[in-house]
């Protein structure tokens, strides 16, 4: 589905991805770990050509990015990235209906089947009875739902999240990643998530990547890549991946940290 | 599927714009130093009137007011598109230093010489060329490794747009009495010199530029999310910020190279049109271009009529006398509707 290969990126000559090599597969979620600074972040941005790699490739499809423009980029891949505040009073649907700019003309409006596009998506993301209210008096969580029904409308084949529940309350995360996750299997909708929440990825990803000094560190299912071990090293906490019993879905329990001042 | 809130307040909005518009030019026509009655302007208008009127609304009025319909389009508009684009309130078509670009080749034209060069072109022509030469200026100093931050264009348009006001100054105070007026004169605005061949540059420009800038609401729209937002949608930012840049100062430059300085309307009328259509570009622009027109022939029409107690008012200090209160109440009465938290 999509390839990223041996990808490097420099940031004022400071290297910020070594060489990255991953396969992200037709309908998975993908959780991509690491701390602070490690590159995460700028590997996604690399990955719908927000930036472009120094050398290596991403290649979507058998098409590398590299040969796309932006726009016709957009037309398979949506971003959902942190809750930001968005100071202007668009509506919900303003916001929802700019997910067809990728692909309208400059002098088209919306066709009938870009409106049944956009009211299908609202529906999914429960924002449908909303679509009148203002962005800026929304709530974070709110918020990103409008984001995600926006990524909904560009039809994606893959959407990257860059810590799409960071700022959101606690119990906001788990709906907001509830939905994404429900939309993945019933859309097979493949997804790539960055995060710093080992827990929250233990949850709703099928495999996980560790990134490690510009570099990845380990990829697999949970059970291969979030053990004591990796989590020490990479992470520097005394952390272990259990099944709690209520919910029967996977976690990481924190037990402290492994690394003094 | 029900009619758009938005849809039906730009519709009310531009039928009432458009029956004010009519209303402001027809007694803006009747004004030049000596008034006339609406019902003699209309004389004239069907193909009557005496050869007095035909002169004075025709070549005297008519260009004046079509003046005001594009330089007010096309500043309101540029305010709007500069608004979006970098997501600040403050910024204007004064904000990057056009107007003191604009007025700095205005003064040069006026105290120099230049041979075979008429001064009615060589101030016009030296104000375009100063003016677009800034935003240049200012546009090169605030490229950081390729990108543009926005922060830094708006620093560094105050930092030159204040250099280059000192110029003024220092020429204004070199030069001769009869120059100094001159030039003072221009820094205040006037659509009076207006002629019609001056008319068959700034129309073109000014319509093309309008156009231009509407065909990227989308765009602008997505921009307004933010950068990011705007690249996620695939929009080639970099390419749509240059381009936006270049006929917004097209505009502005074509404006106020032949009526001075005029400020304030690129600034609150789009913030007016925001609180009353919402953000949305592909309305606001065409909404903007209608209400900066109408703004600037409505002060035209007040500048003349303080003509018996202070002779012709210069039209800047209208414009803003008019709309800065107004637009001082509205930040305090609706502060959060004017869509900047």
């Amino acid at each position: 589905m999509m390839n990223i290969e041996n990808l490097k990126f420099n940031y004022n000559g400071k290297p910020v991805l070594n060489g990255i090599n991953v396969d992200i597969r037709e309908g998975e979620i993908l959780g991509i770990l690491g701390q602070n600074g490690c590159g995460k972040t700028t590997l996604l941005k690399n990955l719908n050509k927000n930036l472009v790699p120094d050398s290596g490739c991403v290649i979507l499809d058998d098409n590398n990015l590299e040969e796309m423009s932006k726009k016709e980029i957009a037309r398979s891949i949506a971003v959902v990235p942190q809750t930001n505040e968005i100071r202007f009073a668009f509506t919900v649907r303003d916001i929802v209906s700019m997910g067809r700019m990728p692909f309208m003309g400059t002098f088209d409006g919306e066709s009938s089947k870009d409106v049944d596009i956009i009211n299908d998506a609202m529906e999914k993301t429960g924002i449908s009875t909303f679509s009148d209210r203002y962005i800026n008096t929304m709530s974070g969580g709110e918020r990103q739902r409008v984001i995600i029904a926006r990524a909904l409308v560009q039809n994606p084949k893959i959407l990257l999240m860059d810590e799409p529940t960071l700022h959101l309350d606690i119990n906001t995360q788990f709906d907001v990643l509830d939905l994404i996750s429900q939309l993945s299997k019933e859309n097979k909708l493949t997804v790539v998530i960055v995060s710093h929440d080992l827990s929250m990825v233990a949850r709703y990803c099928d495999r996980v990547m560790l990134i490690k000094d510009h570099e990845v560190y380990a990829i697999g299912t949970l059970d291969e890549v979030l053990t004591p071990d990796n989590m020490d090293t990479v992470f520097g906490v005394d952390a272990e991946l259990i099944t709690d019993i209520k919910t029967g879905k996977r976690t990481v329990f924190l037990h402290g940290s492994t690394k003094r001042l | 599927m029900k009619p758009r809130k938005e849809h039906t307040r730009a519709l009310i909005a531009i039928a009432f714009l458009t029956i004010v518009t009519i209303v402001i030019i027809l007694l803006d026509l009747s004004w030049a130093n000596w008034p006339l009655s609406i019902s003699q302007v209309i004389d004239v208008l069907m193909g009557g009137g005496s050869s007095v009127n035909r002169t004075i609304v025709m070549t005297i009025n008519l260009p004046r007011v079509v003046m005001g319909i594009f330089v007010g389009a096309g500043l309101a508009v540029s305010g709007a598109v500069m608004q979006a684009m970098f997501r600040n309130p403050m910024a204007s078509p004064y904000i990057l230093g056009l107007s003191n670009g604009a007025a700095l080749g205005a003064a040069l034209g006026m105290v120099t010489t230049i041979p075979l060069i008429p001064v009615a072109i060589a101030v016009p022509a030296l104000a375009f060329i100063v003016c677009f030469a800034t935003v240049m200026l200012v546009y090169m100093l605030s490229r950081v490794g390729g990108n543009i931050q926005i922060e830094t264009l708006l620093l560094s348009g105050i930092a030159v747009s204040a250099l280059l006001s000192a110029l003024v100054s220092l020429l204004t105070f070199l030069s001769s009495q009869d120059q100094m007026e001159q030039i003072v004169f221009w820094t205040m605005g006037s659509l009076s010199k207006a002629t019609w061949s001056n008319l068959m540059f700034v129309v073109p420009v000014i319509s093309m530029g309008i156009i231009l800038m509407a065909t990227l609401s989308k765009e602008l729209n997505a921009m307004m999310l933010g950068d990011a937002h705007a690249m996620d949608l695939g929009v080639d930012i970099r390419k749509v910020r240059i381009i936006l840049l270049i006929f917004s100062t097209l505009v502005i430059a074509a404006a106020v190279s032949f009526v001075g300085v005029i400020g304030f309307v690129g600034l609150i009328i789009p913030h007016i049109v925001r609180l009353v259509v919402g953000p949305n570009n592909r309305i606001l622009i065409p909404v903007s271009a209608f209400a900066g027109a109408t703004y600037l022939v409505m002060c035209d029409y007040i500048a003349h009529s303080m003509y018996t107690i202070t002779g012709v008012l210069p039209i800047g200090i209208i414009t803003a006398i008019v709309g800065g209160p107004y637009f001082i109440y509205l930040l305090r009465k609706r502060k959060r509707e004017v869509g900047w938290n």
